[in-house]
């Protein structure tokens, strides 16, 4: 993993009057550019309405990308979107930035005889990552198949049956896969996704351009935009996040899942896998050879997504 | 000093005009005046205004702007018979055709402007200044050759008007080596947005190498269709006295680039279909629909209707009748907007990679913006061939 990839040991940028001179005259560019393009009052109208008052959003349109802040920027930052979540959503969370943990590559893997279509998994995911309740953004898709049948084509994605599992059908998962070669990260015309330390492919909400190329660059259907404001109940809010995942989003741009990164980062597991009924679910540390992860890996007939792409996921399949 | 007066005359010359002509720009100007109210309330509620959807994730103004590339990029095929191989009777009519590439360029990059859910990010696409991944990305290559082309393309025309203007000669090494460079990079937009669809493994409908070939072929045959229809506008409304000759050479090299470009599609269409595998999905759904849902059908066929009857009129004398030429080129232009637009980029969405058909329609929003960014379009090729016409004529001049 390269040293671009984790964001701890690029923070720190030397305060010297050099980089706030270039600083000076990358904003002012910026700026320049803008005005020309008969932008700015636009913008700045536009957010001027927004919570914060105008510094706030003067702030916010010029924020740099995630792995080009400074430890102070990056403080100042998360106070800000904070500041901002509170005011719009009316509930004060936690924005952490919580680095990859050295030594860790996060790998899934999903039992699909275990798996009986309760779609626990999908509810526990929208409320641990908020999502927009509005357009009923989810992560993870469960498709219901013929038993004998592997063709996604025929597969039912509205199964609506009182009682689950149907006869005759079985139940297939599908989330972010996780991949080691991520079409989604090439695709992106600003580096606004990226594979971080731990393997897993996260989003700067507040640099993508909402372009939506990386949605049809991915052949897992992985990636989900945010077509409109997201409104969010209040009770509803979960106010342990982090920035890269789980934290409020605005519309106009994409997000996706992150193995529940605000939880797996601290030792916690991904909430679809504690809320899965079935047990189906296995989660952990690739690179630790005594992991549960491991021992399917190594023991079971898994298999992967769309091999053929060369995509190399990080979530395998078995039966047993 | 010269050069200021020619500006000022440019701009003199766009406020002269009859009644047709302000006509003409009024209703351009209510249109786009209606396209950007819509656009503002896209801008404030987001992109749930328009038709799409995670599934269908790009739609109407993706579609646009694959087809505005190739309009924009086929003015070289006039460039490369005027100033290549000096041809005189193509020669007059070559600017007007740029300021259609330049208008088509700009068109372009407003529709990918009004996709974006973001526009207020577009800065985090200047290279040095924000983040530009390049060369990985090809949607950033796409920017970059874009705006090589426009800024190539604005500095050949004005330094061609210019020349004219003072009633001297171009220099031809000053503007060989400029249309040399424009030549490679009107190539490349269209390459590059050819590979734009066909780099994404993850959708086999468009993950074929005839991509590329096939929209340099549509190209070349749309775009000059759709000179040669505003030609025929300004020769019929006498603003423009366009030699025969001229229409005939355009009519040549449109039927050429349509025939290949027909024997191409056909190929393809040969191999989605003898044996339909699942890859063949996004084919059968655009022919003939999946599983009862046939949004799209109406559009392909009307496509395949609107380019054979334009292949019909071009190979038979039927040309030589202005009306059926007119028709024709219309037929073309629509037919090639259809192919390339909602026959290419929508169904490349259908089925999902997970297998599910949901369908795709543009909302009346979606239209008001796209008939507000067309429109805008017509206005700056408008002024920029009334520029270029007067110049030609001689009603503006250094003296
Ligand atoms: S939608 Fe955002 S993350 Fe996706 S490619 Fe565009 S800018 Fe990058």
């Amino acid at each position: 993993m390269s040293e671009k990839n984790n964001p701890v040991k690029t923070v720190e940028a030397p305060e010297n009057s050099d980089v706030s001179r270039r600083e000076l005259f990358k904003k002012t560019a910026i700026a320049g550019t803008i005005a020309a393009a008969g932008a700015a009052s636009t913008t700045i109208a536009a957010s001027n309405a927004e919570p914060g008052g105008f510094s706030d959003a003067l702030d916010e349109f010029f924020q740099k990308h995630y792995q080009e802040m400074s430890k102070k920027e990056m403080k100042k930052t998360l106070a800000r979107l904070e500041r901002k979540a509170k005011v719009k959503h009316g509930k004060q969370i936690q924005i952490s930035n919580t680095p990859p943990i050295e030594g860790v590559l996060f790998g899934y893997a999903l039992n699909i005889s275990k798996c009986k279509g309760y779609r626990k998994c999908v509810d526990a995911c929208v409320e641990e990552n908020n999502q927009n309740r509005d357009t009923k953004i989810q992560y993870i898709r469960v498709l219901e198949l013929e038993n004998e049948s592997m063709n996604f084509e025929e597969a039912d994605h509205y199964y609506n049956h009182e009682t689950v599992p149907h006869t005759g059908k079985k139940y297939f998962p599908i989330q972010c896969q996780q991949c080691e070669n991520p079409p989604c990260v090439t695709a992106c015309p600003v580096e606004a996704t990226w594979k971080e330390a731990d393997g897993i492919t996260v989003i700067d909400y507040n640099w993508c351009i909402g372009c939506r190329y990386c949605a049809a660059a991915c052949p897992y259907w992985a990636r989900k935009f945010n077509w409109s404001e997201p409104s969010i109940p209040e009770e509803e809010i979960n106010p342990e996040t982090h920035y890269l995942s789980n934290r409020p989003r605005m519309r106009g741009v994409m997000e996706k899942c992150t193995f529940c990164l605000q939880r797996t980062r601290k030792g916690k597991l991904p909430a679809c896998l504690e809320a899965c009924p079935t047990g189906a679910r296995v989660f952990g540390n690739i690179l630790d050879p005594k992991s549960e992860i491991r021992y399917v890996l190594e023991n079971k007939k898994v298999f992967r997504l769309k091999e053929e792409l060369k995509t190399e996921p990080k979530f395998w399949y078995y039966s047993d | 000093m010269e050069f200021i007066r020619f500006c000022v005359d440019g701009v003199k010359e766009i406020f002269r005009g009859g009644k047709l002509y302000w006509s003409w720009m009024g209703l351009l100007t209510v249109v786009a005046l209606i396209g950007a109210s819509a656009y503002l309330q896209q801008f404030q509620q987001g992109l749930v205004v328009t038709g799409m959807s995670d599934q269908v994730s790009w739609g109407i103004y993706i579609a646009s702007f694959t087809s505005l590339v190739g309009i924009a990029a086929a003015a070289i095929m006039l460039i490369i018979p005027a100033y290549i191989f000096h041809d005189m009777d193509i020669k007059e009519i070559v600017i007007p055709a740029e300021g259609l590439a330049i208008a088509a360029c700009v068109m372009s990059m407003m529709f990918v402007l009004i996709d974006l859910g973001r526009p207020d990010r577009m800065w985090h696409l200047l290279p040095f200044i924000g983040r530009f991944n390049f060369p990985k990305s090809m949607l950033a290559w796409d920017v970059l050759v874009l705006n090589v082309y426009l800024f190539l393309t604005v500095i050949i025309s004005v330094y061609l008007l210019f020349s004219k203007y003072k009633g001297k000669e171009p220099k031809f090494s000053i503007y060989f080596p400029l249309v040399i460079l424009s030549i490679i990079s009107a190539l490349s937009i269209h390459t590059v947005t050819a590979f734009l669809f066909s780099s994404n493994v993850a959708r086999s409908f468009w993950h074929t190498g005839l991509l590329a070939p096939r929209f340099i072929a549509s190209a070349f045959s749309a775009g000059p269709a759709f000179f040669l229809l505003t030609v025929l506008v300004m020769r019929y409304t006498k603003v423009f006295p366009v030699k025969d000759i001229a229409i005939k050479r355009l009519t040549m090299i449109i039927t050429i680039a349509l025939e290949i470009n027909l024997f191409l599609l056909l190929a393809e269409v040969f191999t989605e279909f003898y044996h339909q595998t699942e890859h063949s999905a996004s084919a059968a759904y655009l022919f003939f629909g999946l599983g009862g849902k046939t949004a799209l059908v109406p559009w392909i066929w009307s496509s395949v209707f609107l380019n054979i009857s334009a292949l019909v009129i071009f190979v038979l004398p039927l040309k030589k009748n202005t009306i059926f030429l007119t028709l024709a080129c219309l037929f073309l232009v629509v037919g090639v907007w259809i192919e390339k637009g909602m026959g290419l980029v929508v169904p490349g969405f259908i089925p999902t990679p997970l297998g599910e058909v949901y369908e795709y329609s543009p909302t009346f929003i979606e239209a008001q913006i796209s008939m507000g960014v067309w429109a805008i379009g017509l206005m700056l090729y408008t002024i920029l061939a009334k520029i270029s016409i007067a110049v030609n004529l001689e009603r503006i001049r250094l003296d």
